[in-house]
């Protein structure tokens, strides 16, 4: 009972780290078409961002409150940079961005290395969040709830501003149709930068969430690529609810597998399900009714 | 463009002439070592000119080849170890088997031991694997993003599933150590001559037969598909069968690659064969220009030579070197070098005609006219790919 | 449509320049035996005539494994650049050739080829993971060339062509798991990533439990590099096991470790043995997911010997105050002046002349006098169990008496004859 409690809060715990990782992509490979393989080391910079702002700040739960904008804005200010010097002229050739920012993701792999040095660092988790509390007698890890807390939170701020600001239905019109959208007086230009800067924001915030789990590297970002794509694909391009499900749906498959079986064949067992998955239905969980996309 | 790049004897000329090169120049010059290299780095321009077909004729970005290179390799690998062992070992016994695994070759090893099923399966299995993935995907019409991802994943999942079969794959060591090659002796300088030279061949063979499919009604549907799927469509084709007939024949360049890799470089892992090299194979591709007959074999040799005088020598400044490579040359140059003469001469013609955009996607959306030898029409990259 | 140029004009052409291409064929093997004992083809080209000689590094200074093995490669350009200034090796000053194996087996394979036919260096040194020994390992023995690794690993192996200057099971794994047996401990819990070292390992690990009485609860691998280890830490927990044996690469330890104390787990309640966290690997995992918990190695740099004062204060002149010094990296610097004391008592840089007088070859290392075994290969070494201190550095907890004699095959061990038949 204690070990399915844990186990079932493990599956739930992955799916929030991987939803947190596949939000941002949600919106720019979901909304935009962007491929963008540097999203991995976007989280990784804001990974590191949690460890400089520790090295200021050395109370660990005022610098982890902190590192959280700040990540945002650093993940965000980098995509900003990256959409301006390299993505916008190839929003026609979506699957050349995939190649592009596969390159971009190598040369942020190896500053890392050259900036903070090849072994990973030390993000220290806030007292307050060390140990665990029970549930039924199975101990729920502190760090793994606030992480969980935080993709929902997360969640909840990118479905108010796509519902109910404007900038979310400006970017809901152009994703359904650019031209009318253009037609219409919206700038697509400044909504794709700052979908982009959304996006890629998010994925700083994943980084900081990360660096209580994980390790803190210059290959962090390689750890949650192919895992994240793959829960934009299942759950629909341009979806953010099938994002969910498909987020939640592999991580408490994964820890299902991998109690049943081993960790390796696991991991097979999920990726070769999300291929067979969309065997069944292309479109992910969700597809969007629009003639502008795939 | 010269005429005789037209003529009909441009073709066999150029072809004795990379055999020249390759077969007589390369192996008097180079020493036993660079032979061996070179001999590597074919085996990579084989897969590249597979990938050049598929992705830059046919607009499948096949993330995957690494999967097919891997299948070939295995096979192969898993024959030269089978043979070692019965011709050295007495017990027919693998060594890693005896010493990670129970010490008794598992079924699906044993058909191996036969050549003949080996050299069949080194084609066979990457092309039925292709096959079901191809009808699997394109009958549904996945495409783009989508199938780009999925073979990524395939061959993530590929990798993992090696490393952890450590009794029956050799984990991520991978297979090594091989002595024999069909009863030859792998130690033999004259028998690193013959592998190299076979792999030159088999190059010079897959060039060959891609100029022809590239010459062919079905390399101009090939095109059309990547260039209007639905046009293609509504003419009464199905776009997936050359679709996937087009990755079959890519995946099965993948695994002959593969299984001369094996014996020219003497192991192979799942480090050769992941997420990682998958995407390594598409550079030089991508930089020699992935629509031209040429480009990817000429990419793929140059890239393989720059990382293996830059990277030992400049391990850091090479994956920034390598990271500004697909930056700069699918950003501002898709259709690679080759395109260079084009890109100079559209641009000549811009300015005679006007600063328009509109005209951009022309070259790649006509059909090739009849008089006019397809490669200087359909080697453009298309600007609108997949929108 | 103008097609001008058909199948048929290529394909005979094509045919003829294959059967050009296979008539050029080498010996074929009639003999196995014949074939077993050459070492064929490449002669050594080793040139000693000059005033130095050449020694080649292979190290991943690229790709995951660098954040290892530049530590490695550090230790070794010590080792150089001390012997150098000593008067080199038999008057002969080292130039070191260098080379990125770039953390993949296949790249190890390549350039050590490099070393031997291109640069024609006297032996090589380096090489980390099982993966890229075993890569090398052909390569070494087709052309009769010498490698010196310095890492621990699985054992089961004895190459005439590699000196093993890491620990062997029977000077890590087996006196860590005599110790967790003497401190009571009845039930361990096995943890490590998917690869041949920790399988091997725990093969052995699993042999042993079997004959001493000790029980298994469990057996589990992450994928290399995993960072999610929820299930596994649920499983452990759920085992009760009074230990935990860890045989987890790089950076899977982070996450395992934290994972670990977020359940409660706790250096008290249920400690981990780890045999791949040294020194440099601490701050990385985070010292307070791992303090308390023990290691086994044969090398601290916490051991209080003259030549181990002397080897830190050298490193950390050299390359920083705040570096520390591990195992593989002592290993490492022990295997060039290993290789020196070889070379001189052979009086030839020669391979065959190295490796005939390798036995009995002894050198003052850091870690305490440590003596090769000319029938294995293999170098004497002292088990050290250590417990990870509040300064990141690793006390010493326990140690063997005596220096252990290698024995890469376990003969010497009943419980382990099925092991390596």
């Amino acid at each position: 009972m204690e070990l399915l409690i844990g186990q079932m809060f493990a599956g739930l715990s992955l799916g929030s780290v991987l939803l947190l990782a596949a939000l941002g992509l949600s919106l720019t490979f979901g909304q935009m078409g962007v491929i963008n393989m540097a999203h991995g080391e976007l989280m990784m910079a804001g990974a590191y961002t949690a460890f400089v702002v520790q090295r200021s700040i050395s109370d660990a739960g005022v610098s982890l409150l902190v590192s959280i904008p700040v990540g945002f804005l650093v993940g965000g200010l980098l995509g900003l940079v990256l959409e301006g010097l390299l993505l916008r002229r190839m929003y026609h050739r979506p699957l050349d961005t995939l190649l592009v920012t596969f390159g971009v993701a190598l040369i942020l792999q190896q500053a890392a290395r050259d900036i903070f040095g090849a072994p990973s660092v030390d993000v220290r988790a806030p007292a307050w969040l060390q140990g665990n509390m029970e549930l039924l007698g199975a101990p729920i890890p502190l760090t793994r709830l606030f992480i969980l807390l935080l993709s929902l939170v997360c969640l909840a701020g990118l479905v108010l501003i796509l519902r109910a600001t404007p900038l979310g239905r400006r970017i809901r019109a152009v994703v359904l149709n650019r031209d009318l959208a253009e037609t219409s007086g919206i700038s697509s230009r400044r909504t794709d930068q700052l979908t982009f800067f959304i996006g890629s924001g998010l994925a700083g915030v994943a980084g900081v969430a990360v660096t209580l789990i994980g390790s803190t590297g210059p290959y962090l970002g390689t750890n949650y690529i192919v895992d994240a794509f793959l829960v934009v694909v299942a759950g629909g391009l341009g979806q953010i609810k099938g994002a969910v499900i498909a987020a939640f749906a592999l991580g408490v498959l994964q820890s299902v597998f991998e109690f049943s079986t081993t960790a390796s064949i696991g991991k097979v067992l999920i990726l070769v399900l999300v291929v067979v998955f969309l065997q069944l239905r292309p479109q992910g969980i969700f597809s969007l009714k629009t003639r502008s996309l795939a | 463009m010269s005429t005789f790049l037209q003529s009909r004897w441009a073709a066999p000329a150029g072809l004795a002439a990379g055999a020249l090169l390759l077969l007589v120049s390369a192996p008097a010059a180079l020493s036993v070592f660079n032979l061996a290299l070179l001999g590597k780095f074919i085996c990579f321009a084989i897969v590249a000119v597979g990938i050049g077909l598929a992705w830059g004729r046919g607009g499948m970005l096949t993330m995957g080849q690494g999967v097919f290179f891997g299948l070939g390799a295995y096979i192969m690998a898993m024959h030269l170890k089978l043979a070692d062992a019965s011709l050295f070992g007495g017990s027919g016994v693998p060594d890693f088997m005896s010493l990670y695994g129970s010490g008794e070759v598992p079924g699906w090893w044993e058909p191996f031991r036969s050549p003949v099923v080996t050299l069949a399966a080194v084609v066979l299995a990457p092309a039925l694997v292709a096959l079901l993935l191809g009808l699997a995907v394109f009958k549904r019409r996945v495409k783009g993003a989508y199938f780009a991802i999925l073979s990524q994943a395939l061959a993530a999942a590929f990798a993992v599933f090696l490393m952890g079969q450590q009794a029956t794959t050799g984990g991520s060591n991978g297979l090594s150590g091989f002595r024999s090659f069909f009863g030859f002796d792998l130690k033999d300088p004259a028998n690193k001559l013959m592998l190299y030279s076979v792999a030159a061949v088999v190059l010079l063979l897959a060039l060959a037969a891609t100029r022809q499919l590239m010459h062919s009604r079905f390399g101009e549907l090939l095109v059309a598909v990547r260039d209007q799927e639905e046009r293609v469509r509504f003419l009464g084709y199905d776009p997936a069968t050359i679709k996937t007939l087009t990755y079959v024949i890519a995946a099965v360049m993948a695994g002959i690659a593969g299984a001369l890799f094996v014996p020219i470089v003497g192991i192979i892992s799942p480090a050769d064969v992941g997420v990682i090299p998958s995407i390594a194979f598409l550079i030089g591709v991508a930089i020699g220009g992935r629509a031209t007959l040429l480009g990817p074999v000429l990419g793929a040799l140059g890239v393989a030579v720059a990382q293996t005088s830059l990277a030992s020598t400049f391990p850091s400044f090479w994956v920034y070197f390598q990271g500004l490579l697909f930056v700069l040359v699918i950003g501002f140059m898709p259709g690679g070098l080759a395109s260079l003469p084009q890109l100079v001469s559209r641009l000549k013609r811009r300015r005679i005609e006007r600063g328009g955009k509109g005209s951009a996607t022309a070259p790649a959306t006509h059909a090739p006219e009849p008089a006019h030898p397809a490669p200087a029409t359909a080697a453009n990259v298309p600007e609108e790919a997949s929108r | 449509m103008r097609v001008s140029v058909t199948k048929r004009s290529l394909i005979p052409l094509a045919a003829a320049i294959m059967a050009t291409a296979v008539a050029g064929c080498g010996s074929q093997i009639s003999d196995p035996a014949a074939a077993n004992s050459t070492t064929s083809g490449a002669s050594s080209c080793v040139d000693t005539s000059g005033s130095s000689v050449k020694v080649g590094f292979i190290n991943s200074l690229s790709g995951t494994m660098a954040i290892s093995e530049n530590t490695v490669f550090d230790s070794l350009s010590l080792a150089a650049e001390e012997i150098n200034a000593s008067g080199g090796v038999m008057g002969k000053q080292l130039q070191v050739i260098s080379e990125d194996g770039a953390s993949e087996p296949t790249k190890f394979a390549e350039r050590a080829g490099k070393l031997i036919q291109q640069d024609c260096t006297a032996a090589v040194f380096g090489g980390w993971t099982s993966s890229s020994r075993k890569a090398m390992l052909p390569v070494f023995e087709a052309n009769d060339a010498l490698l010196f690794y310095p890492v621990q690993y699985e054992g089961l192996e004895a190459s005439k062509n590699i000196f093993y200057t890491g620990a062997t099971t029977n000077q890590q794994i087996i006196p860590a798991l005599d110790y967790l047996a003497e401190q009571g401990t009845k039930s361990i819990f096995l943890v490590g990533s998917d690869y041949v070292f920790p399988r091997t390992a725990n093969k052995i690990i699993q042999a042993y439990a079997a004959a001493h009485g000790m029980e298994v609860l469990g057996e589990e691998y992450a994928p290399l590099g995993s960072t999610e280890f929820s299930t596994i830490v649920n499983k452990v927990r759920d085992s009760k096991a009074d230990a935990v044996f860890n045989t987890l690469n790089g950076d899977s330890n982070v996450a395992f470790f934290r994972q670990y104390k977020s359940v409660g787990l706790t250096a008290e309640s249920m400690p981990v043995v780890s045999v791949s966290i040294a020194e440099e690997e601490v701050p990385g995992v985070g010292l307070e997911n791992v303090e308390g918990q023990l290691t086994a190695w044969d090398y601290y740099q916490t051991i209080d010997t003259p030549a181990n004062k002397k080897f830190v204060a050298a490193f950390k002149t050299k390359f920083g105050a705040e570096r520390v010094t591990s195992d593989p990296m002592e290993a490492a610097y022990t295997s060039l002046y290993l290789w020196k004391a070889m070379v001189e008592k052979a009086g030839s840089f020669d391979v065959d002349k190295v490796q005939a007088a390798a036995d009995g070859v002894t050198f003052d290392a850091p870690e305490g006098t440590v003596t090769v075994s000319g029938e294995n290969n293999h170098i004497t070494k002292t088990p050290r169990i250590g417990k990870i201190n509040s300064e990141g550095l690793i006390e010493t907890v326990w140690s063997s008496p005596q220096a252990v004699e290698p024995d890469p095959f376990l003969a010497s061990y009943e419980w382990a004859k099925e092991l390596a038949k």
